[in-house]
């Protein structure tokens, strides 16, 4: 007690603008302490390895490493005829150390992104490659090897591929392309893909979107006008398949949905059909699965927002003569705006970035571009595509979010995403 | 690096410390795991697949050798040993990959070259196994499977399998274009050998899309081996491409009575692989070696109908248990190798094509 007296006193002796300043300070100090383990967390998890897969879309350096002499004897040719031969032979010289460090098919792979068949061009000049060419005779050694080194597209390709940056694989993720010119042009229509995806992608995400609304809608109505006893209840069948393994609701669905699966046994046997519907393993099969699993994340943000709108609304406006439709449309809808939004986009941004449930219950036609993610990340090792096509999404969700923070500024929303 | 600069400026006096003992944190953290000793970390498929090695193999190391080890099991994917190898901080020493795997990782310097003298040496296994990175582990195929309490008569073949008149019913392929182009030329009538040269061309190509085109609307695609045993056990295909190991689990464990096809079989070999910087090399050593000795081996074939890579192993086993693998004479045959060469070339551009193909 005396000891707080005492301090009293002392604190007296300093102006208050600087008390003013060191408690403000304390407060930062906690305020930052208290959010820290999450930042770190961020920041190791996140950003970093998000920030990493940006730079990765873009990093071009292997043929550099590689090859570094044809590189730097390329920089300067024009590309109309073919190279001189101070760059065969660097390019010998430069095959020559690659094989000795083994470092050749790093080279040979990027290589062969972009010309099919240059695995082989480069992997068998290393191979018959003993020694290096006596002066002079470069350009005829490497072209007895392999025809390809008369190509000017063959030696273009090093020149495109020479780094350290590229938009390559960001114009392979657009279905795009460089020609022989430098010119960017469509891609040719076997390797055209990813712009019909990501379409896909979009269109999966957007129905099942208005499914969880269509169908969430109308049960978080139900829940939140309820007595608590039967909404308490209804909440526990809405919680349960959230607690459920993601991997067990596509199964089940599986279950249900194949052709020798319940629900077409159920339809033979009351003789509606004779021959199984296909309703699993294509479109129809993903949204339903889709939708059961993200139904949760709509109903829930809703129910929230419903709840806080007060009945005496709709009672005023039906005082005031308007039809229950009209009271609905004019006073009881644009209320429920904010939860509608929120539910809506996060579905649609998880849906985006779906992976397992279409993966099990798609067709061929129906993977998601994070199918293809995956696909070029763990097996082909194809990186450069990989974070080129994730970058493409994560550009597109931004976008997404930032159109919608700016639909609902102004607005109470629950979701968090205001301005 | 400026924008970076100019954000942390913003952070304060405060932010700066956080971020500072942030990085220490991190790299600290680092530090410790490289630091740390552990024990021998074999890494294998999982499934049915490893439970046998655990018995034939894990187990009887252990006591074998008294060396501590752990196994682990994964999905492959080359891109996953390059993020461990790349990452500094690998915790596996063996890891069990297939065949583009090992050809990929090789290239790229992800595994240890192996020294041949510590595990028996190369004579001791059969050619197709011998690898300056990896050695062989098992021999399996993609081969055709059906029910055959639904079939009465066996598929003659990948031609029936297209003959949708003959055998009613859809039929299940491994989802992208590996394996499924291959099968397409054979059931057009390419002679198994021959596969590869066609494959090369783009005719080839063409004429592999203009088979799969004919059944298209009756293919489910599966994209984990788990699958197409389920497929065939549910009734949903009458016929499917198949890991031959996966029908014999299905058939003892679960009381099927699944049939396969051998003509035409596509088969691959898995490789063992230490991956470089392991610290665990010398035990590593001795765990392969244990796997490498034929009654070991023999043991593994019993338990799984897997072939393996010692030569002696195969004379080892009893003819009931030789005739179901995939290195009986009979099965072997008339088996084409997945060319891991033609495919590390052409995969991404063939997967393009392929996805290009099924949207339409």
């Amino acid at each position: 007690m005396t000891a707080a007296l005492i301090g009293t006193d002392v604190k007296t002796s300093v102006p208050l603008k600087r008390r003013l300043k060191r408690a403000e300070r304390a407060r930062q100090i906690k305020a930052l302490a208290l959010v820290a383990p999450l930042l770190l967390f961020l920041l190791f998890t996140f950003a970093g390895p998000i920030a990493g897969m940006l730079w990765r879309a873009v990093d071009d350096r292997e043929v550099r490493e590689v090859l570094p002499q044809a590189v730097s004897a390329l920089a300067d040719w024009n590309g109309k005829d073919l190279p001189d031969e101070k760059a065969y032979a660097a390019l010998a010289g430069d095959i020559l150390a690659a094989r000795a460090s083994g470092t050749i098919a790093i080279a040979a792979k990027r290589l062969n992104y972009a010309l099919n068949g240059f695995r082989t061009i480069l992997t068998n000049t290393a191979r018959s490659l003993k020694a290096a060419p006596e002066p002079g005779t470069a350009k005829e050694t490497l072209a007895k090897i392999n025809p390809a080194w008369r190509e000017r597209a063959t030696w273009m390709t090093i020149k495109n591929a020479s780094g350290p940056m590229t938009g390559f694989y960001l114009l392979a993720a657009l279905d795009l392309t460089r020609n022989a010119d430098g010119a960017i042009v469509a891609a040719a229509p076997d390797q055209a893909i990813y712009r019909a995806v990501f379409a896909r992608t979009f269109l999966i995400s957007l129905s099942v979107t208005v499914f969880c609304l269509i169908l969430g809608f109308p049960v978080a109505y139900l829940l939140a006008t309820l007595p608590p006893a039967r909404s308490n209840l209804l909440m526990i069948f809405v919680l349960l398949p959230f607690w459920t393994s993601l991997l067990v609701r596509t199964c089940a669905w599986i279950v249900l949905l194949q052709s020798k699966g319940v629900v077409n046994d159920s339809l033979h046997w009351l003789g509606i059909i004779d021959q199984p519907l296909r309703l699993i393993y294509n479109r129809f099969g993903v949204c339903v699965a889709m939708t059961h699993v993200l139904l949760p994340f709509m109903i829930l943000p809703l129910y929230s927002t419903m709840k806080a709108i007060s009945p005496a609304y709709m009672r005023a406006a039906a005082s005031l003569g308007a039809p229950p439709l009209t009271a609905f449309l004019r006073i009881y809808l644009p209320q429920t705006l904010p939860g509608i939004g929120a539910g809506s986009l996060l579905v649609f941004i998880l849906a985006l970035g779906y992976y397992i449930t279409p993966a099990l219950v798609g067709g061929a036609a129906d993977q998601m571009i994070s199918y293809f993610i995956a696909l070029y990340t763990t097996e082909t090792a194809n990186w450069g595509l990989a974070s080129a096509l994730g970058a493409v999404l994560l550009l597109a969700t931004v976008l997404l979010a930032l159109v919608y923070g700016k639909l609902v500024q102004g607005q109470q929303v629950t979701g968090g995403m205001k301005n | 690096m400026t924008m970076l600069k100019r954000n942390i400026g913003k952070l304060g006096k405060i932010g700066k410390i956080v971020l500072g003992f942030a990085t220490v944190l991190g790299a600290s953290a680092a530090l410790a795991t490289v630091a740390q000793a552990r024990d021998l970390t074999v890494v294998s498929w999982g499934g049915a697949y490893q439970d046998a090695q655990k018995k034939v193999y894990f187990e009887p190391f252990k006591k074998a050798a008294g060396i501590a080890m752990n196994d682990e099991s994964w999905d492959g994917g080359v891109g996953v040993l390059r993020a461990k190898v790349q990452g500094g901080a690998a915790t596996w020493d063996v890891v069990q990959v297939e065949s583009d795997e090992l050809a990929v990782g090789c290239e790229e310097g992800l595994f240890e070259k192996l020294d041949y003298s510590k595990i028996g040496g190369e004579a001791a296994y059969i050619p197709p196994s011998v690898n300056q990175c990896g050695v062989g582990a098992i021999l399996y195929d993609f081969v055709l499977g059906y029910d055959k309490d639904k079939l009465k008569d066996a598929p003659n073949g990948w031609a029936d399998f297209f003959d949708t008149r003959k055998i009613p019913g859809k039929r299940a392929l491994r989802q992208g274009p590996k394996t499924t182009l291959e099968i397409a030329l054979m059931a057009d009538g390419v002679a198994p050998k021959d596969v590869y040269k066609v494959l090369a061309t783009d005719e080839g190509v063409e004429r592999a899309f203009k088979k799969l085109d004919t059944i298209k609307a009756d293919i489910v695609w599966w994209k984990a081996g788990a699958q197409p045993p389920q497929l065939l056990a549910s009734g949903e295909v009458a016929m499917t491409s198949v890991y031959n190991g996966r029908i014999d689990t299905a058939n003892k464990n679960e009381k099927k009575n699944f049939g396969i096809v051998w003509d035409g079989a596509l088969f691959t070999l898995d490789s063992w692989v230490i991956l470089k910087g392991s610290p665990n090399k010398e035990a590593a050593y001795k765990f392969l070696d244990f796997v490498g000795k034929a009654e070991n081996q023999s043991k593994l074939s019993e338990n799984i109908a897997y072939g393996t890579s010692n030569k002696d192993a195969a004379g080892r086993l009893q003819p009931a248990v030789l005739k179901d693998l995939p290195t009986a004479p009979d099965n072997i045959k008339n088996a084409v190798e997945i060319n891991v060469a033609f495919w590390l070339e052409n995969i991404d551009r063939l997967t393009e094509r392929f996805n290009k193909w099924a949207a339409k």
